[in-house]
């Protein structure tokens, strides 16, 4: 399904077009380009609808919902990747399924006691060098 | 049944349409099922708080409510699509920010490898070699021009011209990649590619199902009785077909090899749907034939119907 800037004003009742076009501009959405304007799809349409939810419903100011939107894209990017690194790993043999699982959890469990040390506990603090 | 929405909402009965709202407030914040993905607790919770707030937030609906006119599930509405469950999905990709899982290449080689490299080498030393964004175009084409490929030329309200091949058999809603036709790189890094979506507009005669294509032709009372050589438009012009005598509407004959072709090898077949059509007015004559027919022929149309009910 695919929508003009008329037809999503028209289906989501909380946006008008102004608006539309504002966060278009602003780079919140990222709708297709179609001979006579930008078409959206479904998926937009439910970012229009957190957009307003975010801006209407929770009074977030203007300057604030790109930092939002950011971590929100992030924190979608990364689930998206992990769960295609869980799908990689579904596909291998079960013992290497096991080993992987098992040092996950050795991992997991020295963060939760505090433990220091060894190689696994860089991978928890590894990010924020530099 | 759904709980007292008062409750839900944590309010007083008394409450003033403004504490209503900013007790609604505070807790969509809290619970907000995009901001807590996958999290089904929080969002059977927030559904239940929105649902209170929709009933409460309207005088109207409320003094119903109160006046116990309708319940608290009173109005039911279709379940709404929350963004997290399109961003989950490969389609999500459009919003990605960046490189990703990229900041993690320290911890080995191996996720260097995995979450750099699509992301345009990543690591610090490179990242203003980032590969260029994608971007995305919608296009509308023909039915014919859809089924039988064409090549298209398109100016953008953006400015850009770009040339896209269709192929043959092009389905409604499909993507084509045009690779390197996107934005531009950043430094030394690829241009990204167009996405093109394809929308089929349809066609008053033809319709398809795959690689197939199906058209009604009416076909007059005679030709049905006596069988005929017919003119039937195919998405390849017009081609002779021999309806059989004694022909019932509804028949499905095939055309083989009149559907989609792609390539030189495969194709589909047409199926003509026959339809009987009368002529607006009936003369003497027909009424004639068809009273004569009536008085001496012993056929029952509906038999099989009778001993299937």
């Amino acid at each position: 399904m695919s929508f003009d800037e008329h037809a999503v004003v028209a289906r989501v009742a909380r946006v008008n077009l102004p608006e539309l076009r504002l966060w278009v501009r602003q780079g919140w959405l990222r709708p297709a380009q179609g001979e006579a304007g930008p078409v959206f799809d479904e998926l937009d349409i439910a970012r229009i609808r957190l957009l307003c939810d975010l801006r209407k419903e929770m009074s977030l100011p203007d300057d604030a919902v790109p930092v939002v939107l950011t971590l929100l894209d992030n924190l979608h990017q990364t689930r998206r990747e992990l769960r295609t690194l869980t799908r990689a790993i579904e596909q291998q043999p079960r013992d290497v399924r096991h080993a992987v699982v098992s040092v996950f959890h050795d991992i997991h469990t020295r963060a939760d006691t505090g433990a220091t040390g060894g190689t696994a506990g860089t991978a928890d603090t590894g990010t924020e060098d530099r | 049944m759904a709980k007292d929405p008062y409750e839900v909402l944590g309010v007083k009965k008394t409450a003033t349409q403004d504490e209503i709202k900013k007790a609604y407030r505070k807790l969509a914040k809290k619970l907000h099922p995009d901001l807590h993905p996958g999290d089904e607790d929080k969002k059977a919770q927030f559904q239940a708080v929105a649902a209170a707030n929709d009933l409460l937030s309207d005088p109207e609906m409320r003094r119903r409510y109160d006046a116990g006119e309708i319940d608290a599930s009173g109005h039911e509405r279709p379940e709404r699509q929350f963004y997290h469950q399109y961003a989950d999905q490969e389609a999500g990709r459009r919003y990605d920010p960046g490189a990703g899982m990229g900041g993690f290449q320290d911890a080995s080689d191996i996720f260097s490898d995995l979450f750099g490299r699509r992301a345009g080498g990543g690591g610090f030393r490179q990242e203003f070699h980032a590969r260029g964004p994608d971007t995305r175009y919608h296009l509308e084409v023909d039915f014919l021009d859809a089924a039988r490929g064409t090549k298209r030329s398109v100016t953008m309200p953006d400015g850009k011209t770009i040339e896209i091949t269709i192929p043959a058999g092009l389905k409604d809603g499909q993507t084509l990649r045009l690779r390197g036709k996107g934005g531009p790189g950043l430094g030394d890094g690829p241009p990204g590619d167009a996405l093109v979506t394809i929308a089929v507009r349809p066609h008053p005669v033809f319709t398809r199902d795959g690689d197939d294509i199906e058209i009604e032709l009416p076909i007059t009372f005679d030709e049905a009785v006596l069988g005929a050589k017919v003119d039937v438009p195919t998405i390849s012009g017009e081609v002779s077909m021999t309806i059989p005598r004694g022909a019932s509407s509804g028949h499905r004959l095939r055309l083989k090899g009149k559907g989609i072709r792609k390539g030189r090898t495969v194709a589909g077949n047409q199926y003509v749907r026959l339809k009987i059509v009368l002529p607006e007015k009936i003369d003497d004559q027909m009424e004639d034939l068809a009273r004569r027919w009536r008085d001496h022929a012993a056929f029952d149309a509906r038999k099989e119907l009778r001993r299937k009910t």
